[in-house]
Formats: structure tokens, C-alpha cells, sequence
């Protein structure tokens, strides 16, 4: 039975003089390094960053370290419902709930909030599941790299790295599709 | 100037041209290796990373050197140094150029003259061979001895191939001495036939066939790809040099390089016309010895540099034979081909000499 049509027949015929002499195989394949060699000197490498300097442009749906957006009015939005570290298939994100006070009006949307929230970068596969699970629109996948860090215990990131700063806001309108952007009003 | 004094400048001077070349080779092996792959190569270490090889030299110096335990002290140490030894001292025979004149007296650019240059060399390239199995063999490690065995096998089979190439060039100049052997490539008209040009009546143009072999089998002696066996990483970890660390590993890589700089001048002696280029005589009777000598070591120069950029347009080309395909080549199908060609050769001569 065939599956593919890509499956070949193995043959083990002896070789022709042409192929004995290897000499003409050699001689093609040094024309092909050589073409590639002249291409390269002439036009310069094809496809190569110089890091440092140059960084590959990465998608724009790219999913990179978590950010817990805050609303217009500069209040964290997440309500420690726990959604998100239900649906995370890695089981990387921690929380515990909170209740307002009435001073902390201006600090959190809803009456609940998370006094704790954890995600455990070593864990985290960035899936984007619990940008789709949350239902306040508050935890999104942002198009940052996560740092380097010489401990295992570093990687876990608290509020402190997650929240967004309120003087610099994360604007990640560009990867929300139109139904979130309606969602979040 | 007396003689002495000249010898040992010159002696200096290869010396230092050695290891200059070596070194510029690792940096140019790497250069060639990214512009065939689409790639840019090493660039950061000064402009178009010129510097690279004294960076990699510091860093082989400051990583650890390591001893295994149970390994052969004493020649665990001698046999980097053999290698780079005998790669350096080949160089000594090879007539770098024609002459200079100093003063006055004429100076042989050659260190030692003497009557038996290629024996010297052959003989020379087989002592190689201890430095890489005295490694293997005092590392106590058993893939470093199997490569060990695989690079001594490989090389004393090349060997008689390379020196059967070698005899039809010898037969043709009647002699062993290296000086003599360029000299002869100077005069007379190409197969008899094409006009008198000084300086390119080169050996290749009557012994093509010894030639292949004989390129072959350098690239064998060398261990350069396609025939570098002792040091496949994925049987036999990296072979001989495995358990080395630190300048002893950089001595063997960097013996290799040595070596390969002197193959390709030896290479250029006996099948390129050494240092003759077109119009030698032309240029030493109307310009004078000595810009006829500076010419006569930049054209020796010359080409043995693009032979060593042949060698690693090769390495980057060809994937490597598997170890019975190398052994075929060498015993079945090279040495019949140099003993055929080798008879050919005396059929000729003797022809012709009658």
C-alpha cells in the first residue's frame, strides 16, 4: 500500500564510470559552492541579522511575557476570578483573591482583585490561553522578550513585574482581535 | 653579509611566515565557509574580524589544561608537539624564491639546500604521523586510539600513492633536489611544441594525471575533508585530540594548518614551477636579481594561497568518503592509476631520450 507518493524504490545498482570517477559530481558541486560564494561577496548574505544591531523583526501576533493591563482610569482590571490559571495547560499561573476597601477604589476596578498573582515563566508554554479565558480583558501576551535571570526562583514573576506601570502603559491594540477590543469597554 | 647570518634571518622569517599564514588560515577557512553558506563570517574582532585568530589564540590559552589521569604523561605532551615540530621543520628545504642579492653575494632563498629534498619531505610527513598516534595512543581514551589507528592507516596508505605521483617527477627531472626540481621547470618549450615563455614550463602540463593523485593524497596527508576520518565527531567523538584541551588541542589544530601551508608549497614546487612566473628571465636580466627575487616570492606566495583556498573550497563542498570508500580509493583505485602512469611516464622518457 502506498501512502505518499513521495516513497522511493531503493535500488542497489552499481554505479555508472561517470559516478565511479567521482570527478564530475566534485566538479558540480564545487560550481555550486563557488555560485553561492560569488552571490554572497557580491550581494552580500542573504537572510543573515548581525544581532546586535539588526534584530529579526518577529511576527506581530508574536506572544511574548504577560502583561495584567490597567483601564483608562488607571485601575488594574484583573479580578482574580481565576479563569486564566484554570485554563493555562501548564498550570503556570498563581493567585490569590483580595477585597477592596473602599480607600482602594482607585486602584482596583471590581470589588475583588488579586493581592497576589504569579506566573511561573519556566512553566509557561505562552500559549495564550488566559488572554482568551480572561473576561475583563486584563491579562494579554505582549510582544516583549522574558529576561535573563541566573536563578529558577527569579522566573517567577509577581505584580510587580506583571502589572503594567501606570506611566508606561503597554499598548497591545495590535494584537487584539475586534471582538476583544469591544469587550474591553 | 655572511651566510649564517642570512640562514638564520631566513629561518626567522619562515618561521613567522608559518605561523602568520596558519593563522590567517583559520581566519579565512571560516571566511570561506560563510560565503558559501549565505553566511557573513567572523567580523567582530577589528575590521572584517582580521583579528580573530589572536582572539581564539588568547582563549586557548587561558582555558584549563587538562591531563586525564591514567593518560601517558610525557608523550601525552609530545605529541602536539611533534606535529607542530615537523610541520614547521618541512619548511626548511622548500626554495622560497630565487635569489637575493645582498651586498653583492647572491643568497638561495632556501634554508637548507640539500640533495634529497623530497625524501626529506616524505619522510617527514610520515613522522606526522607519530605526533597524531603518540596523542591518541597516551590520551588512555579508546576513541582517541581508534582515530589514532584511523589517521595512521589513512596517511601510510595515502603515502604510497603520493610517492608514486612523486617518482614521475622525479624520473622527468632526473633528480631528488627541490631547487633542482623548480629550476627544471623554468626553460624550454611547452611539450616541445608551444612558443619559448620563461618561467612556465610547468610539471602539470606534462603530468596532469600524477598530479591528481598527487592532490589527493595531500589532502589525505592533511586530513583535510573529504578524507578527514580521524576526527568525525559523530563515531569517534572528535578521534585522536579528544581527551585535549587548552594550546595542546590548538597545537593540533593549528599543526594542521602548518601542515596544510607547507603541502601547498610543496605542492606548488613540484607541479607549479616553485617560484618561476611568466617572463622570469625577461625580468631578472633587465630589472635586476632582486626585483626578479621579490617577484619570484610573491608569485610563490601567490600560489600557494589560492592552492590552500582550493583546499577549503573543497572541505566545504565535499561531505566526507566513509572509511572503506577512502581505502578503496587509496589501494584500488590511486595506486594502480600512479603505477600506470608512472610506466607511461618511463615509456616517454625513454622514447624520447633515444
Amino acid at each position: 500500500m502506498k501512502l505518499t507518493n513521495r516513497s522511493k524504490v531503493v535500488s542497489n545498482k552499481e554505479m555508472t564510470l561517470a559516478e565511479k570517477i567521482y570527478l564530475p559530481a566534485i566538479f558540480t558541486g564545487m560550481g555550486i559552492t563557488f555560485k553561492h560564494a560569488v552571490r554572497t561577496v557580491l550581494k552580500g548574505a542573504p537572510a543573515v541579522y548581525s544581532y546586535p544591531e539588526v534584530q529579526k523583526p518577529r511576527a506581530e501576533i508574536w506572544r511574548g511575557q504577560h502583561v495584567l493591563k490597567r483601564d483608562e482610569e488607571g485601575r488594574e482590571r484583573c479580578t482574580a476570578c481565576g479563569l486564566c490559571a484554570v485554563a493555562c495547560p501548564a498550570e503556570a499561573i498563581t493567585m490569590t483573591a483580595a477585597e477592596r476597601t473602599k480607600e482602594e477604589r482607585d486602584l482596583y476596578r471590581e470589588e475583588k482583585y488579586a493581592s497576589v498573582y504569579e506566573i511561573n515563566m519556566l512553566r509557561c508554554i505562552f500559549c495564550g490561553m488566559c488572554e482568551e479565558a480572561c473576561p475583563k480583558s486584563a491579562i494579554y501576551l505582549t510582544d516583549r522578550l522574558v529576561d535573563v535571570e541566573t536563578n529558577r526562583g527569579s522566573f517567577i514573576y509577581g505584580k510587580d513585574k506583571l502589572v503594567e506601570k501606570i506611566n508606561e502603559r503597554i499598548d497591545i491594540t495590535e494584537r487584539q482581535s475586534e471582538k476583544q477590543k469591544n469587550a474591553v469597554k | 653579509m655572511d651566510l649564517l647570518t642570512f640562514k638564520l634571518i631566513l629561518v626567522l622569517a619562515l618561521f613567522l611566515l608559518s605561523l602568520t599564514i596558519a593563522a590567517y588560515s583559520t581566519w579565512a577557512e571560516r571566511k570561506v565557509a560563510s560565503i558559501m553558506q549565505d553566511r557573513i563570517g567572523p567580523n567582530r574582532a577589528g575590521p572584517f574580524g582580521l583579528l580573530q585568530p589572536l582572539a581564539d589564540g588568547g582563549k586557548f590559552f587561558f582555558k584549563e589544561d587538562f591531563t586525564p589521569a591514567n593518560a601517558e604523561r610525557f608523550l601525552f605532551v609530545l605529541g602536539p608537539a611533534l606535529v607542530m615540530f615537523i610541520s614547521l621543520i618541512t619548511g626548511a628545504v622548500i626554495p622560497w624564491g630565487k635569489s637575493l642579492n645582498i651586498g653583492g653575494t647572491s643568497f638561495d632563498l632556501q634554508v637548507a639546500n640539500i640533495d634529497v629534498g623530497v625524501l626529506f619531505i616524505i619522510g617527514m610527513a610520515s613522522i606526522g604521523v607519530y605526533g597524531i598516534m603518540i596523542g591518541g595512543w597516551a590520551s588512555n581514551n579508546k576513541y582517541s586510539l581508534l582515530g589514532a589507528i584511523r589517521a595512521s592507516s589513512q596517511m601510510i596508505s595515502y603515502e604510497l600513492a603520493m610517492g608514486l605521483a612523486l617518482l614521475s617527477i622525479i624520473m622527468m627531472t632526473g633528480s631528488l633536489d627541490l631547487k633542482q626540481i623548480t629550476e627544471s621547470q623554468t626553460t624550454g618549450k611547452l611539450w616541445g611544441v608551444i612558443p619559448w615563455i620563461s618561467g612556465m614550463n610547468w610539471n602539470i602540463f606534462y603530468q596532469p594525471i600524477a598530479f591528481l593523485i598527487f592532490f589527493v593524497a595531500a589532502l589525505a596527508e592533511t586530513n583535510r575533508h573529504p578524507f578527514d576520518l580521524p576526527e568525525c565527531e559523530s563515531e569517534l567523538v572528535t578521534g585522536y585530540s579528544t581527551e585535549y584541551s587548552s594550546m595542546k588541542l590548538g597545537l593540533y589544530m593549528f599543526g594542521e594548518y602548518v601542515n596544510m601551508f607547507i603541502s601547498n608549497a610543496f605542492m606548488v614546487v613540484l607541479f607549479f614551477g616553485g617560484y618561476n612566473y611568466p617572463g622570469i628571465e625577461w625580468i631578472t636580466q633587465h630589472w635586476g636579481e632582486n626585483t626578479a627575487g621579490i617577484l619570484s616570492i610573491a608569485a610563490f606566495l601567490l600560489k600557494t594561497i589560492i592552492g590552500i583556498l582550493i583546499f577549503m573550497w573543497i572541505r566545504w563542498t565535499l561531505p566526507r568518503f566513509r572509511y572503506d570508500q577512502l581505502m578503496h580509493l587509496g589501494w584500488k583505485t590511486l595506486i594502480p592509476m600512479a603505477l600506470v602512469n608512472l610506466l607511461i611516464t618511463g615509456a616517454v622518457i625513454l622514447a624520447f631520450a633515444n
